[in-house]
């Protein structure tokens, strides 16, 4: 059977490019980056290298990156290591767990949050960020795109308020990087979080910006790696492996990628939205990161509607995915105003940047069939059931 | 055995398209799972695995009788959910988790509390295989592209072209009977359903898992509740309440003899089910059961065991599988209870005391403990005629 794709948000495959890369690393070029000899001289090279890659992603000088397991270490770094007991934090609620979970623990520290409500398209105005502000402010925690909608926050608008303010700021971009150019100097933040599987490099890689001179405690410390910012072994093929995929989507932002997968975006989007009567974008109106669209549909449980679209060969996310492998509303959706019934019933499309014409000839096809069946098959009561359940 | 599987081969040889297994984690779905696998190869259908999450195991931990980290092996916890992703990557299925948390609150567990508040002693498995199993799940199975679906049901469902109905029918293994829970299945539901395990017993059902390299074939059978592991179902009602912010409400009253004499105080109806001996706070020189719960005045009536044997009772919202509807006297086995055999009685329509569609069941021989909030289920010979809810 045919299988597509449309799950980018979730994760993204090597490209071939960032698996030769990598490759030499595991056997050949083995070394410890911290050690004398010249097995440790060749991985600590390519660790150099791999650090003026992002730092030229960034914008930013290489001894300002740092590399960490991921974005979720990034993000519990940020909050977790410029926090201490009295601090408030202004966030927002559609940020991801990652944010908000460490939030959540650090309340019990006594550090308090605001977590700024977004407008019914998705955006966060700047203009609330500002209200929340107090004196004990001492960092804003915001995302460059969001994971579910795509919709691009106005991170530099933000940043000004920030810099007036005298804030800390930090920026989860985990799903920005790859698809928006990063330049941390005009967005004005402090730290920002990147993650490697986002962009086509391996799972438990990761990286981040720290503005030299950002008083920040360490999640790990152990040995003196990562300039005593991040302790641990460097994961020099990881490493190896984002800096190629940094350097191939620099590439890909230059030579107008994500113009192309505008236009498929669209044209799915533009697809489904005529075909299917009841179904509208959630984030209509943002800006919006090129390969995303989330879809809500009425009448629809759009659990089943991704297990018919598996069996059909296409991949996509309905809400968050939870640990037991069942779905929740998803908690961006509901803060954007939407009924719960159709937060229930959207679905998340996200596109790789290889995507193709016939992919979306194919999702269309399937999506519609798939729609049609399960309108077809919903109880008469499921209206009743579902207005007693919002 | 080997005609069981022939008889199944039999049947696969007409099955086509997908057919979802409602996986549990338990054995009987598991081997389920395996048989069809193997069938579907051969008679080129597919098979894929489902299950249903129902109930959080973390939302009443931690509080009073509940573990503060939910016990494994029971068929709404994670843990049942790994066990049933194992097997079905064992087998080399599509498997997916749907979740029905709100729908098996509103179906199950509230009327499940609602029923004991109101001196009843409900069913939640039957009110389950209603509203979810074989209502939400034939559906969602249905909207992914599936033709039917099949659970470990101990039970036989096979078309009967002169009748042109699907009969449901006790299975071969008696002592694995499930009918009794399944009577409110229509005839829609049973035409998109397959009971696999019907013409096995469990020794068998347990050496074809091992056979399959299933590593749980000897996972213990569950028994109690599946939302209420440790099975104390008067703190549970308790803890939900609290859960919701509600109280208990305040349902204490006389505990009464036959004769309508006060002998005792009581703390609530909900305590109480019909034949109870235990924890009846009154001290007899004979042994006292529950006769009788009356919301309306809190009355518990208790007496001698003698005087809980009833001749007749009146259920309702009956549902008929054997028959299109009950239009006369008819001569059956009736059974009030999943342990309790099957006793002959006559059926005959009537009216229940809310004017709805009843069913008045006289039994030849008096029979012990008649529930309300229990469902009468009605045989002849092998086959569920129906069954309806003993008011």
């Amino acid at each position: 059977m045919r299988r597509v794709y449309m799950d980018a948000n979730a994760t993204t495959p090597l490209l071939p490019e960032v698996m030769e890369a990598m490759r030499p690393y595991w056997m050949e070029h083995f070394g410890n980056a911290s050690s004398i000899h010249q097995q440790g001289q060749r991985a600590r090279t390519a660790v150099d290298h791999a650090r003026e890659t992002l730092a030229e992603f960034f914008g930013c000088h290489a001894n300002e990156v740092v590399f960490n397991s991921g974005g979720t270490e990034g993000d519990n770094t940020a909050l977790f290591g410029l926090l201490h007991p009295g601090d408030h934090l202004i966030t927002t609620s559609i940020e991801h767990s990652a944010v908000l979970a460490a939030a959540d623990r650090l309340a019990q520290d006594g550090i308090t949050t605001t977590k700024v409500d977004p407008l019914p398209n998705g955006l966060i105005d700047p203009m609330d960020i500002l209200r929340a502000i107090r004196p004990e402010t001492r960092l804003i925690s915001v995302m460059l795109a969001n994971n579910e909608t795509g919709v691009v926050q106005p991170v530099e608008e933000i940043g000004k308020i920030a810099a007036q303010t005298g804030v800390f700021y930090h920026i989860d971009a985990v799903q920005g990087a790859g698809k928006i150019p990063i330049d941390v100097k005009r967005i004005g933040c402090h730290l920002l979080s990147i993650s490697g599987h986002k962009m086509h490099a391996p799972k438990g890689i990761g990286a981040m910006y720290l503005r030299k001179g950002t008083p920040l405690d360490p999640l790990m410390v152990g040995g003196s790696h990562e300039r005593r910012r991040r302790a641990g072994t460097e994961a020099v093929p990881s490493i190896v492996a984002l800096g190629k995929a940094a350097e191939l989507a620099m590439h890909s932002l230059e030579t107008g990628a994500m113009y192309r997968l505008t236009q498929l975006r669209d044209k799915l989007e533009n697809g489904i939205l005529a075909a299917i009567p009841g179904t509208g974008v959630n984030g209509e109106g943002a800006p919006r990161a090129a390969n995303t669209s989330n879809i809500w549909f009425d009448n629809l449980d759009s659990e089943a509607l991704v297990i018919a679209l598996d069996l059909k060969g296409l991949s996509v996310s309905g809400g968050s995915a939870c640990h037991s492998g069942a779905t929740e509303p998803s908690h961006v959706l509901l803060a954007m105003g939407l009924d719960r019934n159709r937060a229930k019933a959207s679905l998340r499309f996200s596109l790789l940047k290889t995507a193709t014409e016939a992919d979306i000839d194919y999702a269309l096809e399937t999506v519609i069939a798939a729609v049609d069946r399960l309108r077809d098959l919903a109880p008469e009561s499921n209206q009743a059931l579902a207005g007693t359940a919002s | 055995m080997a005609t069981a599987a022939s008889n199944l081969a039999a049947e696969s040889a007409k099955l086509t398209g997908t057919i979802a297994v409602a996986m549990s984690g338990g054995v009987d779905s598991s081997t389920v799972a395996a048989m069809l696998r193997d069938q579907g190869r051969i008679a080129g259908f597919d098979v894929i695995g489902l299950t249903l999450q129902l109930w959080d195991q973390n939302r009443l931990a931690g509080m009073p009788g509940t573990p503060a980290a939910p016990k494994a092996g029971r068929c709404c916890s994670l843990d049942d959910v790994y066990d049933a992703r194992r097997v079905a990557e064992t087998l080399d299925i599509p498997y997916y988790v749907v979740n029905q948390q709100e729908r098996f609150e509103a179906d199950v567990v509230r009327p499940f509390v609602d029923e004991y508040l109101a001196g009843r002693t409900p069913i939640p498995c039957s009110l389950c295989n209603n509203h979810l199993k074989f209502d939400q799940l034939l559906r969602t199975a249905r909207q992914i592209g599936a033709d039917r679906i099949a659970t470990g049901h101990y039970a036989v469902n096979e078309y009967d072209p002169a009748r042109s109905r699907w009969i449901l029918k006790r299975p071969t293994d008696l002592a694995k009977d499930q009918t009794w829970f399944l009577f409110g299945l229509t005839q829609e539901q049973l035409a998109h359903t397959l009971f696999p395990l019907g013409h096995l017993n469990k020794p068998a059902v347990r050496e074809i898992a091992r056979e399959s390299g299933l590593a749980l074939a000897d996972k213990p059978d569950s028994q109690e509740i599946c939302f209420i592991p440790g099975g104390d179902y008067k703190q549970f009602i308790q803890n939900y309440l609290t859960e919701q912010g509600e109280t208990l409400p305040d349902s204490a009253g006389q505990l009464v003899s036959t004769s309508g004499a006060p002998i005792g105080r009581h703390e609530g109806i909900h305590n109480f089910t019909i034949g109870q001996r235990k924890g009846l706070g009154v001290t007899s020189p004979n042994p006292l059961y529950v006769l009788n719960i009356d919301s309306a005045s809190r009355n518990v009536t208790v007496g001698p065991e003698s005087e809980l044997n009833r001749p007749s009772f009146t259920c309702h919202r009956p549902n008929w599988i054997s028959i299109p509807a009950l239009t006369g006297r008819l001569r059956v086995q009736a059974r009030i209870r999943h342990s309790q055999s099957p006793a002959p009685a006559w059926i005959e329509p009537t009216t229940a005391p809310d004017g709805s569609e009843g069913v008045l069941v006289t039994f030849d021989e008096p029979q012990r403990a008649v529930t309300p909030g229990h469902s009468a289920v009605f045989y002849q010979q092998e086959e569920v005629v129906g069954g309806a809810w003993i008011v």
